[in-house]
């Protein structure tokens, strides 16, 4: 019996769930000094000084540093098309650009020591204006980086055909806001490092250890085998954590001029500034088509915000225009986008990067569509999607669908919602005149997973003495399970016991490659990759045994449930795995193989939300009351690992629709930077969600496998916030921009109401 | 997050409470569960030289009966208080409105004492002394006084105890038979309410507002036009009558009038106002 599509347990789980966990902050590192930065109080000034000497003073201090003091050069964005000049300075150099841009570091004997001196460093600032919404930024008014000539990070701009709706009998625009949000891993950032010889080894709160050791080895001019990363356990990153920050990247620089390592943990109130930020678009749609529901033209036209520092943030309508036309076969699709910099956080990737925009807007058009022809929006979704026998499908944005049944998901997802019912149901409500209303939201997606970066991963299986195996991994787990699966794919293959596989992953000394965890890539690359090596390494010892039981190899076979070979038909005699490593050799032979997998490409999960919601019109709050889901992610190694992806995802979608939002006043002040006043949502605010099973297994890999992580948060959001729309339908509202928050809810219902009493 | 040095004194009773607290001059602050101080502390918001932790008091820590009245030692944690038998059979406003501060942790450590003391206007429960009419016992080292609750609360953090006063008790009547209501409104179950109101309906109509000024209030206009003979529906019209909300991240002025409105209208209809 195959222990694939199992719910077996999450093996790292007690630990994590006691105190067997260490992340960076629980590192003991003998000697360490501790460093903690000061953090610009403006948006956009000329540092005219900085006054350490009161600083230097206080107990504990050994060495406070600047801007003028650290030689390290500015950190490009490393993408195509980002000027260099918008590359970040270590420290702040001459100017700050965002609220919490690091312009010194304190190093101190003990941690607390760091909060008091960084206090008394009196940095001198002369304000500047500040720009803080991209489309503002558009107009240079205010300009970051002068040398540039313009806020431009990034341009991207197709042709705009002149004609592009002619012919359509109904054509609907409508701007969007994809609102910034903030990651909000339960960890926040730590790490350290420190010198052996001429080696730095750096701890890092990361999901791609092998990125971050070219960007250090980038940096410093080092030889990569100069540079170890471990990322210890990491509490979540939600792609924020993909790549190295500033205050990563200079604690080599301080170790070295210490002489001493160097640890660092920030605070949450510092995460909220420093720590990317997700999402960040304002999206113009324009949907066109017929009055019988065909969709004919759509357009979409961006505007990123980069943040101060052009990053991974700046990069996100790349993947935002691969996943313009959604599930539909739309025959006229167009795509443009400009990223700018503005004086706030640098955006990052955040669960979906790219992808819940594009779904965001899509979905949020064919609900606009939808009501200016009064169709029902499910009727509509189904009238356009991709129909079956058309995969592989390419998009007119030239993304190439593996495969899909768009259709069949919606209609499980209704059926899962008796949505007949809550349309009688609402109805009911609405004829009622009852202040407590309730809105149905459907949402139909696709998106790309393994999509960003070469698609294979390394993975390495060896035999240990005795008979256990070990399995080492490319990818960085960070929470969603790896050892679980990757041991459950190994042990399918060898026959070898779970609780008998080691783990190793996290290390660039113990892994030579990888490409991390990020873009919902792990399984179908990384798991891929240790099922392949698995097979190979069943193979390797097969002809090793055959020799041993002087068979022909083709004549073995792996009995699974004991571990053993045989020749088939006589099980009687074999050899087990552990007397096949005492056999093997050391070279050549030796029981392990390292394999690097190659799947044909990326993957399209997809899938269809229903949402539920109450809008109590009197005050404009909005209760979640369900969520169902259907995702499909084609073949599931372990569905307990596959629903916990899909609740986190759902969680986080339906925040960005009803709770969740950066916000900044007109002077670039950061208004939401703690968790009292950034609304992270918590399960009082969720309902149980309804999750509904559908498996199409892709072709692109031999697991059948397509990414889970990243869903949730791209089916949920567009679906809660077109409940909210929906239960306000009757009364004449066709959007509320996300976050739905009462009181924006409550003006949408009061302007509505005016509107008709006029 | 990691507050500015202090020093720390751990009286064992109230008399050596109050001698520390005069004593220690104007920069020493009382500590009782934390909730309010230490986040204030750790944001570096406030930074007082000197903390003086009542916390363990046990001996103001009590929920009794005292005739017509209920008197809680101000050192009582939340938790004793909404799941209190006696508060819930006499004073089921003030167990309730309780139950819905924070979230348990919180309730395990905050004390009903530190939250009348702080003087929040976003609080819960001064709002609901207001309403209940409640009494409040304070010492210093000229003994001790009693304040009504429509007393106490004088600017924004700032109450009517002086600087070398601690609350002991606070006094609730009785209002077993009393219709009441608690409408907390708010984003997320452990949040501060955006607006709350606490009302009592017993012959006459007590109503306490949670974040409609810079102070704890009561809605005077609305409990005088229930008096006056006025429905539910229009009383609760003049629920921001003379305030100046706060705007903020989560309301504008305007909306938390219409909030208060909303709320006041459904807290009188649900205490069985007419
Ligand atoms: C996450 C979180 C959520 C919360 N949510 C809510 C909520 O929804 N609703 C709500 O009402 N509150 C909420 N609170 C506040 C909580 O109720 C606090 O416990 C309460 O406000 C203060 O009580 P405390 O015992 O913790 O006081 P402390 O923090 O110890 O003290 C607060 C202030 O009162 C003074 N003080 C304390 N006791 C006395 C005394 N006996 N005499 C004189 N001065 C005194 C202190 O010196 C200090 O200035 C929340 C707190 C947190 C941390």
């Amino acid at each position: 019996m195959s222990i694939l599509g199992n719910r077996v347990q999450r093996r790292e789980d007690p630990k994590f769930l006691t105190t067997g966990g260490v992340y960076g902050d629980d590192l003991k590192i003998e000697g360490a000094l501790w460093a903690t930065f000061v953090r610009s109080t403006m948006a956009h000034a000329r540092l005219t000084s900085l006054d350490v000497t009161e600083a230097r003073n206080r107990p504990g201090v050994v060495a406070i540093y600047t801007g003028e003091d650290v030689d390290l050069p500015p950190v490009p964005a490393g993408l195509p098309g980002v000027p260099d000049v918008m590359a970040r300075p270590v420290l702040a150099k001459g100017v700050v650009r965002f609220v919490g841009e690091a312009v010194a570091v304190v190093l101190t004997e003990e941690r607390y020591q760091g909060e008091d001196a960084a206090e008394s460093v009196f940095v001198d600032y002369e304000p500047l204006p500040a720009v803080v919404d991209p489309v503002s930024a558009l107009t240079g008014d205010v300009l970051l980086f002068p040398e540039h000539g313009s806020n431009v990070a990034v341009p991207m701009n197709e042709p705009q055909a002149e004609d592009f709706f002619d012919g359509c009998e109904v054509v609907v625009r409508h701007r969007l806001i994809n609102q910034r949000v903030a990651p909000c891993p339960l960890e926040v950032r730590s790490g350290a490092a420190m010198w052996e010889g001429d080696r730095v080894i750096q701890y890092a709160s990361n999901q791609a250890p092998h990125g971050a050791k070219a960007a250090i080895a980038g940096l410093y001019g080092l030889e990569a085998d100069r540079v170890r990363v471990i990322a210890p356990d990491v509490g979540g990153g939600f792609g924020a954590k993909i790549g190295l920050y500033v205050e990563d990247l200079i604690l080599p620089w301080l170790a070295k001029a210490a002489g001493r390592p160097v640890h660092w943990t920030e605070t949450r109130s510092e995460s909220m500034l420093a720590l990317g930020h997700g999402r960040a678009q304002v999206q113009d749609v324009a949907i066109g088509g017929s009055r019988d529901g065909k969709v004919e033209a759509y357009r979409l036209e961006v505007v990123q915000d980069a943040g101060a520092y052009p990053s991974l943030g700046s990069f996100l309508p790349a993947l935002t225009r691969l996943m313009t036309s959604g599930t539909y076969d739309i025959p006229k699709v167009e795509f443009s986008a400009a990223s700018m910099v503005t004086n706030t956080t640098p955006t990052v990737a955040y669960r979906g990067a790219g992808r819940p925009e594009a779904t965001a807007a899509i979905e949020r058009a064919m609900d606009l569509f939808a009501a200016e022809i009064g169709m029902d929006p499910a009727e509509v979704r189904k009238r356009n999607v991709v129909a079956n026998d058309k995969f592989p499908f390419t998009t007119p944005t030239g993304t190439v669908y593996d495969i899909g049944d768009y259709g069949g998901a919606i209609d499980l997802a209704l059926q899962a919602s008796d949505y007949q019912a809550l349309r009688a149901e609402q109805a009911t409500r609405r004829s009622s005149g009852d202040t407590t209303q309730i809105g149905i939201g459907v949402s139909s997606y696709v998106e790309i997973t393994n999509g960003a970066g070469p698609p294979g991963e390394y993975a390495k299986v060896e035999i240990l003495p005795g008979g256990k195996a070990r399995v080492y991994t490319g990818t960085s787990p960070h929470g969603q399970g790896h050892e679980t699966a990757w041991t459950m794919l190994a042990s399918e293959q060898l026959g070898i016991p779970m609780e008998d596989i080691e783990f190793v992953a996290n290390d660039t000394d113990l892994v030579p490659e990888g490409g991390g965890t990020m873009g919902s890539r792990s399984l179908q690359s990384g798991g891929l990759a240790v099922h392949e090596a698995s097979i190979a390494l069943v193979d390797k010892a097969a002809k090793l045994a055959a020799e041993l039981l002087e068979a022909n190899a083709d004549d073995v076979v792996l009995d699974k449930v004991g571990g053993r070979f045989h020749v088939a038909g006589t099980p009687a005699v074999g050899r087990s795995w552990a007397e096949l490593a005492e056999a093997a050799g050391d070279d050549g032979d030796a029981l392990v193989v390292a394999h690097s997998s190659s799947p044909a490409g990326p993957t399209f999960p997809f899938g269809a939300h229903v949402a539920v919601v109450e809008v109590d019109t009197d005050t404009g709050r909005v209760k979640l009351t369900r969520l169902v889901a259907v995702d499909d992610a084609g073949t599931i190694v372990n569905p307990l690992l596959a629903e916990g992806q899909r609740h986190g995802g759902l969680a986080q979608g339906a925040a960005q629709a009803l709770m969740e939002e950066v916000r900044y006043d007109d002077d670039g002040n950061p208004v939401t930077s703690n968790l009292a006043d950034y609304a992270m949502i918590s399960a009082t605010e969720l309902p149980s969600f309804e999750l509904v099973a559908m498996a199409t297994p892709t072709p692109i890999n031999a697991l059948g496998a397509k990414g889970i992580g990243e869903s949730g948060t791209i089916g949920s959001t567009p679906a809660v916030q077109s409940a909210v729309v929906d239960a306000l339908a009757h009364l004449g509202v066709r959007h509320i921009d996300m976050p739905a928050t009462p009181e924006r809810v409550w003006r949408a219902v009061a302007a509505a109401q005016s509107t008709a009493a006029e | 997050m990691i507050p500015a040095a202090f020093e720390y004194q751990r009286p064992s009773s109230l008399d050596e409470a109050v001698r520390l607290l005069a004593d220690s001059g104007d920069d020493a602050k009382l500590l009782a569960g934390g909730h309010s101080l230490l986040p204030l502390m750790k944001l570096r918001l406030a930074a007082p030289s000197m903390l003086i932790d009542i916390g363990r008091l046990r001996d103001l820590s009590y929920i009794s009966d005292a005739g017509d009245t209920v008197t809680i030692g101000a050192l009582t944690r939340h938790h004793e208080v909404e799941t209190s038998a006696l508060l819930k059979a006499q004073v089921p406003l003030l167990a309730h409105a309780t139950s819905q501060v924070g979230d348990p942790q919180v309730r395990h450590r905050g004390t009903i004492g530190g939250s009348i003391a702080h003087g929040d206007p976003a609080s819960d429960l001064p709002a609901v002394c207001l309403a209940l009419r409640a009494t409040f016992t304070v010492v210093g080292p000229n003994g001790s006084r009693q304040i009504p609750a429509d007393d106490f609360f004088r600017g924004f953090l700032e109450t009517a105890l002086s600087a070398d006063e601690i609350l002991t008790e606070i006094s609730v009547p009785k209002v077993p038979d009393a219709g009441w209501s608690f409408q907390k409104f708010n984003r997320r179950a452990q949040d501060w309410a955006i607006v709350g109101v606490a009302a009592v309906h017993n012959g006459s109509t007590g109503v306490g507002l949670v974040n409609m000024a810079s102070v704890p209030v009561r809605a005077a206009a609305v409990e005088d036009a229930i008096a006056a003979g006025s429905s539910a529906a229009e009383a609760a019209t003049h629920a921001s009558d003379g305030l100046d909300p706060p705007a903020d991240l989560n309301a504008s002025q305007e909306y938390r009038r219409h909030l208060a409105e909303v709320l006041v209208r459904r807290a009188l209809q649900e205490a069985g106002a007419p």
